[in-house]
């Protein structure tokens, strides 16, 4: 097993600046606009970009939720263990906004895929744009893009990308995992 | 987390505590999507489900059902009295025909207890028992202990007394397994000809007297006399019986305390319980029905994810 720092924190600190500002950049005002963390892991990065969106624009009402996906995903039934649901937060109507789903890493694609199924639940949104952390192309099992990328990884299929977000923000670490053993 | 510890939900007694909490932490989630404006989620689409009543059921058939819609399962309704058991087909047979349709699960309610054990044991099917007789009721029992988590935070070491004709009761046995478990303290409370022998053994205390039945608990499940089981009287006579173990409102008034009041239903008004407690801010008797559609989805979910 091999471990490479793809980002530390100071990069991420520099990217998720950038990722705010090209947020700012394309929602003209924020008043339409909703920040959708995914769960469970996309929810870090998510209150990361909502709490720097607060700093940068003094906006203190941006709208913010956290999306649960799990009984939306296609690999029920089709996994060894059983698919347990975490905890969703959409307190406003998703109708008519434009909503930026975010998550850690888009790697097949299928997350998303359900993402856009467990959102359009809840209403009809006018748009939907994703951000990801990592974007670990030439993996997509299907036709998935993300609007705003952190940053590009060219991985294997078995390796492992670990994004190692802190509550606190320190010591923050992007690590890709490659030579995984099989057991 | 880890699967549930059984393929076919048969009774409480299969459920190791860890199961049900985690059927309780599945149910909040789905809960919240049965209040969402679009109540429906996809995760059980490509799965069919039977539902075989033999028995009358207005509550628990339209919660099952529901409860599967909403997971988007195929579902398909049968009931003994419109089938071909009254032309003299077994229940295996029964049971056999429509599974050669391809059916994954079955939801059967039988009026002999033990029919749904029979019936794991000798079919491939995943089976849910919504009620065998004066056996069990697992999934009454699990939204019963869910609504008390809901009203109370906690079901530790809460004191649950459950008034009635225990003896014919499938909801009693299930819920004082269940609440044992869950380490809640159980009182049976009802005539000596209701209230089955040996019930000490289960660990469960047993009051004859109201009033101080009453006075112990934080919660009290009101059971109806299940007039259609008794084949002898077991008591004089109904109004005898709602003047000894009716509950009406003087009475819980006078407790000093705010009890919670529950009820499997269906209700007999003015027997066991009178309206004006069944209406009552203390009664959580339709929030048990809404949780029984949460609770009998996180099952179905659990249970259709061991495949």
């Amino acid at each position: 097993m091999k471990e490479k720092l793809l980002l530390d924190q100071k990069r991420l600190s520099i990217i998720i600046d950038r990722l705010c500002h090209q947020l700012i950049e394309n929602h003209n005002g924020f008043n339409d606009s909703a920040i959708v963390g995914l769960q469970p892991r996309g929810v870090l990065l998510s209150r990361r970009i909502h709490q720097r969106m607060k700093e940068i624009t003094g906006n203190q009402n941006l709208l913010y939720g956290e999306l649960d996906i799990t009984f939306y995903r296609d690999d029920f039934r089709r996994r060894e263990s059983v698919l347990i649901p975490s905890e969703q937060k959409i307190d406003f109507i998703i109708e008519n906004k434009n909503v930026i789903l975010i998550d850690d890493v888009l790697f097949t694609g299928r997350t998303i895929r359900a993402a856009m199924d467990a959102l359009t639940a809840f209403g009809r949104p006018s748009s939907v744009e994703l951000m990801v952390l990592i974007d670990r192309r030439y993996s997509r099992e299907l036709p998935i893009e993300a609007t705003y990328v952190g940053h590009v990884v060219d991985s294997r299929n078995n390796d492992k990308v670990v994004v190692d977000l802190k509550q606190t923000g320190t010591k923050d670490a992007v690590w890709l995992i490659t030579n995984i053993e099989n057991k | 987390m880890s699967k549930l510890s059984t393929r076919h939900l048969i009774g409480i007694k299969d459920l190791t505590v860890e199961d049900i909490q985690q059927i309780f932490e599945t149910a909040d989630n789905f809960k919240a999507v049965i209040n969402r404006p679009i109540k429906k989620v996809p995760s059980l689409r490509d799965i069919t489900i039977a539902n075989i009543f033999f028995e009358n059921s207005t509550r628990t058939r339209i919660s099952f059902e529901l409860a599967e819609k909403r997971l988007s399962a195929d579902t398909i309704n049968f009931a003994s009295s419109s089938s071909s058991v009254s032309k003299g087909e077994t229940l295996i047979d029964t049971v056999n025909n429509i599974l050669s349709m391809k059916v994954d699960m079955v939801v059967i309610r039988h009026p002999s207890a033990g029919a749904s054990k029979f019936l794991a044991k000798h079919i491939d099917a995943q089976i849910v028992n919504a009620g065998d007789g004066t056996h069990e009721h697992p999934t009454q029992a699990l939204l019963d202990a869910y609504s008390i988590r809901e009203k109370l935070g906690d079901v530790k070491g809460k004191k649950v007394v459950i008034v009635g004709d225990i003896l014919h009761s499938r909801v009693a046995l299930s819920n004082i397994l269940c609440l044992q478990k869950l380490g809640a303290k159980v009182m049976v409370c009802g005539p000596t000809t209701l209230i089955p022998k040996h019930m000490s053994e289960l660990g469960v205390l047993v009051e004859h007297n109201l009033r101080k039945a009453l006075e112990w608990c934080d919660v009290a499940n009101m059971l109806r006399i299940q007039l259609e089981r008794q084949e002898i009287k077991y008591f004089p006579s109904l109004r005898e019986y709602s003047m000894l173990y009716g509950l009406d409102k003087p009475l819980l008034d006078s407790l000093g305390k705010k009890i919670t009041i529950m009820h499997p239903g269906p209700i007999n008004r003015g027997v066991e319980i009178t309206s004006e407690v069944a209406d009552s801010d203390q009664s959580i008797i339709l929030q048990q029905v809404e949780n029984g559609v949460a609770i009998r989805m996180a099952v179905l979910y659990l249970l259709a994810a061991q495949g």
